[in-house]
């Protein structure tokens, strides 16, 4: 079977709109992928950019660039667009781009919603900046200052940008629920013939279960905001004490939503790792089956242990002895996944090309952020660890590199699919190491910070913290222009370079590496077979 | 590559040049309650099996890694899963490990650390009740001696140091003009809440953190057993002043505390008989200006130019120059009066803060002052009256 020809001929009779009509308009899943993963991009320099503003000013101690107020907004806004405008819409990208390629699919089962899907998302990311802007002419005092968890009375005390956040979350909401049915529909009535559910790929089984995630706990989180919201405005009590109503049960709700929301954010990378390993250790995936009934197992349990994140709000003994345990009955499916992810590399023949780089260094930091996930479920530790700079570095060693970095070990695995030219790999290794490396740097010291006693969200600290505050800057902007590599060589690949072949890895294996690099417009004309 | 190397190298050298600094904590600092020893054991526990999980599982990894390579011409094998029982008995074993850590190694103590975290009554010996509101901590002592003692524990880091004009001190952000005072040895019962937005208690070297919910009452509890000034901080965020309100605690022996329990109590009967006297506007002025600006000023600003939109100026404001008292004696609504002592938005309520001398100083303050001069003055005495 030639795939490249029949698509060839097929795209005669199917034109599509060129130009900046082509991007409003289109329903194709590879044209939708590259929308998603470039606003992923440059979202990520955007909430980078906030974030070395506020390394900026903790660089040593006392006030010097940014006020407290606009410090506050900083890191809210920060952490709502790295979670909901970078490290989701990279994963939804990806879904968009893989996912019918892998599954032998011409294109996503809902085109037109996918459409919708994306285009929701740029109108997201202006209400969440604008406040910026407005403050700047003087409407308003500027975006979110309550942190991204909103949490009540100070989310009711704020000014408008908590509405515009609000509003913001609503849509990126909307936009998450709509990729999250186009991808079960997909899944369910797409998959090539003899392709079985315990056939699919791993990256598809990462997907399906974040999106099962996504619809269970989305409206959950648009009901809090919007409770919040009528709080605010309309005279009601969810959140206040003086009306009936009670602030943490906003912490419930929130979390409820906000816990699942972290492995919403990691299956679809727990889905694709494994690939990757496999490619570059020549060596069929290890304990399939094992991988899909953990992720199913970290799925279930992701929805029954939020209160984990606000245990110093008072709770009675049974639900902290109750979301204690639960919490760390997470460890066991994911020790299953670590044993399946090293045991794949185990007496491969491996080798080292970026994106095996990223997928390994990959699991090493990972461990770290599971590891003090661990010690964080211990009730009486968490007092001492809780809102301190111990658990910034905890979440984002799981959530910048199990995250992020993540989906950089993905982008370079399929950049020459999607582009038809190779990566620059040299440039590509030396990515992978400052990265690395200033990651290391720049949140190791703010464990330390965190044990010695400094609160997450102070714009100024006591003396005592000045040395690894300052180590922690330094390599906080080594980190963030290191990632000007990534896009110089994500641009470069896909100008030119060298002809990627279909396989482009050696050891890949799966029906996408059936198809010419780049993949013709329509994927899968004639539906392949799995036997 | 070798540039790499040696980027590497010169880290590594820089990393174990840190450690010489004595200055350095890499750990909790020193525990002065049974809850904060407690959470040392548990955590240097925890971390010691994590790190051992961590390197073994590593390496392995790094074995694989120089091993099993293609440059060395390693041939793969092709297993997919365990297949013989004895393969899947290995397999088992790291998940019985694990299953052991998690919830008897790691479990059973994790148990009782959490019954004794959160038995607040048994053998306690006093009760204090911790007010948060924003940004300052309130103290009220409620039982014993020290009963009806009630403070407000203020930053008094000065404006110059926070904007780098002047050296910083050595407690920098950590220091208050009224600490909080507790016995030593004696296991207080602390109750929690807030009066505005969520705060956290928190003093690392205590290990007990809760929430402060505004209309709900939570517990904790310490107990001291080294004399000593102990600093920590609000670890909630509670709007732009999050980072300036730090708790001071002095833990001292029972005779000292039964002294300053004396002094203090001596030191509010003198306040409250200070509100039924008269006293002169350049009195109220002088005593305004300071509690303006040790509670005011954080949003008003010390000029009074306030920082809207957020927080209006006094300047001119209408608040600030309309009158207060009606015909009838009584204050009117959205008076100057009205605004200080019940809040409003933003605007926290002063009056469980503030006693009647302090209210009215400052009221003065602000009405004659700031660039205002209406001229009138509020007299203690009024705002007694107007409590009621």
């Amino acid at each position: 079977m030639s795939t490249s020809t029949v698509a060839g001929h097929h795209e005669e009779h199917h034109d599509h709109p060129t130009g900046l009509m082509r991007w409003f308009t289109t329903t194709n899943h590879k044209d939708i992928g590259t929308m998603y993963l470039t606003f992923a991009l440059v979202m990520f320099f955007v909430g980078g950019a906030m974030i070395l503003g506020i390394r900026a000013e903790l660089f040593k101690p006392g006030l010097q660039l940014i006020n407290p107020d606009f410090f506050n907004q900083l890191i809210g806004v920060h952490a709502l667009i790295m979670i909901f405008a970078a490290l989701m819409p990279a994963a939804t990208g990806f879904a968009n781009w893989m996912i019918p390629l892998q599954i032998g699919a011409p294109d996503m089962a809902l085109p037109r919603l996918n459409n919708w899907g994306f285009w929701i998302l740029p109108p997201a990311a202006i209400l969440l900046t604008l406040p910026f802007t407005l403050a700047l002419f003087g409407i308003g005092d500027g975006a979110l200052a309550t942190g991204w968890t909103f949490y009540p009375p100070l989310s009711v005390q704020g000014g408008i940008g908590v509405d515009f956040a609000i509003f913001a979350v609503h849509l990126l909401g909307i936009s998450s629920v709509l990729g999250s049915i186009n991808i079960i529909v997909t899944l369910f009535n797409m998959r090539a013939p003899g392709m079985t559910l315990m056939k699919m790929p791993m990256f598809a089984w990462g997907w399906l279960i974040t999106a099962f995630l996504l619809i269970a706990t989305i409206p959950v989180l648009a009901g809090a905001v919007t409770m919040l919201l009528t709080d605010r405005h309309f005279g009601t009590h969810f959140f206040d004490a003086a009306g009936g109503g009670d602030p943490v049960m906003f912490q419930h709700l929130f979390w409820f939503f906000g816990h699942p929301e972290v492995y919403i954010l990691l299956l679809p990378i727990w889905g694709f790792i494994p690939q990757i390993l496999q490619t570059f250790s020549r060596k069929p995936m290890y304990g399939y089956k094992a991988q899909v009934y953990s992720l199913w197992a970290i799925g279930a349990l992701s929805v029954v242990v939020w209160a984990h994140h606000f245990f110093t709000a008072g709770m009675p003994v049974p639900a902290l002895l109750y979301f204690m345990y639960s919490t760390m009955a997470i460890s066991l499916p994911l020790a299953v996944l670590f044993f399946c992810w090293i045991k794949t590399m185990w007496r491969g023949s491996m080798s080292f090309e970026t994106p095996m780089l990223f997928a390994v260094g990959w699991i090493i930091l990972f461990g770290i952020g599971g590891l003090t996930g661990l010690v964080l479920a211990d009730v009486a530790a968490d007092a001492q660890y809780h809102n301190s700079y111990f658990v910034v570095a905890h979440f984002h060693y799981t959530l910048f590199a199990g995250g992020i970095m993540g989906i950089m070990a993905g982008v370079y695995y399929w950049l020459p699919k999607m582009t038809g030219h190779m990566y620059n790999e040299t440039l590509g290794k030396w990515h992978f190491w400052l990265t690395a490396i200033s990651f290391n740097l720049t949140f190791i010291p703010q464990f330390f910070l965190g044990l010695a006693g400094m609160p997450r969200r102070i714009p100024d600290y006591a003396l005592q913290f000045a040395e690894f505050n300052m180590i922690s800057t330094v390599a906080a902007f080594a980190l963030g222009l290191s990632q000007l590599l990534f896009v110089y060589n994500i641009i470069s690949c896909i100008k030119g370079g060298k002809k990627a072949t279909d396989k482009v890895w050696e050891g890949a294996e799966g029906l996408e590496w059936t198809l010419p690099s780049p993949p013709p417009y329509h994927s899968f004309t004639d539906q392949p077979v799995v036997k | 590559m070798q540039v790499l190397k040696r980027i590497g190298l010169g880290l590594v050298v820089f990393l174990a040049s840190l450690s010489a600094y004595a200055d350095y904590s890499w750990n909790f600092p020193e525990p002065v309650t049974p809850m904060a020893l407690d959470t040392l054991h548990v955590h240097n526990k925890f971390m010691l099996i994590s790190m051992a999980i961590f390197l073994v599982v590593l390496a392995i990894m790094i074995y694989s890694i120089f091993a099993h390579r293609k440059s060395k011409g390693y041939k793969p094998v092709t297993d997919k899963a365990p297949s013989t029982a004895l393969e899947i008995f290995w397999t088992l074993i790291p998940f019985a490990i694990l299953l052991l850590i998690d919830f008897v190694i790691m479990g059973i103590p994790a148990y009782h650390s959490v019954v004794m975290m959160e038995d607040t009554r048994n053998k306690a010996n006093m009760v204090i009740k911790i007010t948060g509101s924003q940004w300052r901590w309130q103290y009220e002592y409620l039982d014993g001696d020290a009963q009806g003692i009630k403070f407000v524990s203020n930053l008094t880091t000065n404006d110059k140091q926070l904007h780098n004009q002047e050296e910083k001190g050595e407690n920098y952000l950590l220091e208050v003009d009224n600490p909080l005072v507790l016995p030593v040895g004696e296991k207080v019962r602390i109750l929690m809440t807030a009066s505005d937005v969520l705060h956290n208690w928190w003093v690392p070297q205590f290990g007990s953190s809760r929430l402060a919910v505004p209309g709900f009452i939570r517990e904790t509890w310490v107990q001291v057993e080294k004399p000593g000034t102990y600093r920590g901080q609000c670890k909630e965020l509670c709007g732009k002043g999050h980072g300036y309100m730090p708790v001071v605690v002095n833990a001292v022996s029972m005779e000292e505390y039964k002294t300053w329990v004396a002094a203090k109590k001596e030191e509010q009967a003198k306040a409250a008989a200070g509100a039924d006297k008269e006293w002169t506007k350049d009195d109220l002025m002088a005593e305004g200006k300071v509690v303006y600006e040790k509670n005011c000023a954080v949003c008003h600003q010390v000029s009074g130019a306030g920082l809207p939109p957020a927080f209006p100026a006094l300047t001119g404001s209408k608040v600030s120059t309309s009158p207060i008292f009606g015909a009838d004696g009584k204050y009117l609504p959205d008076s100057h009066l009205d605004r200080v002592l019940n809040g409003k938005n933003v605007m926290p309520a002063w009056k469980a803060t503030l006693n009647d001398t302090e209210i009215a100083a400052v009221i003065t303050y602000e009405r004659n002052a700031l660039g205002n001069s209406v001229g009138d003055v509020v007299q203690p005495a009024q705002v007694k009256a107007a409590r009621q």
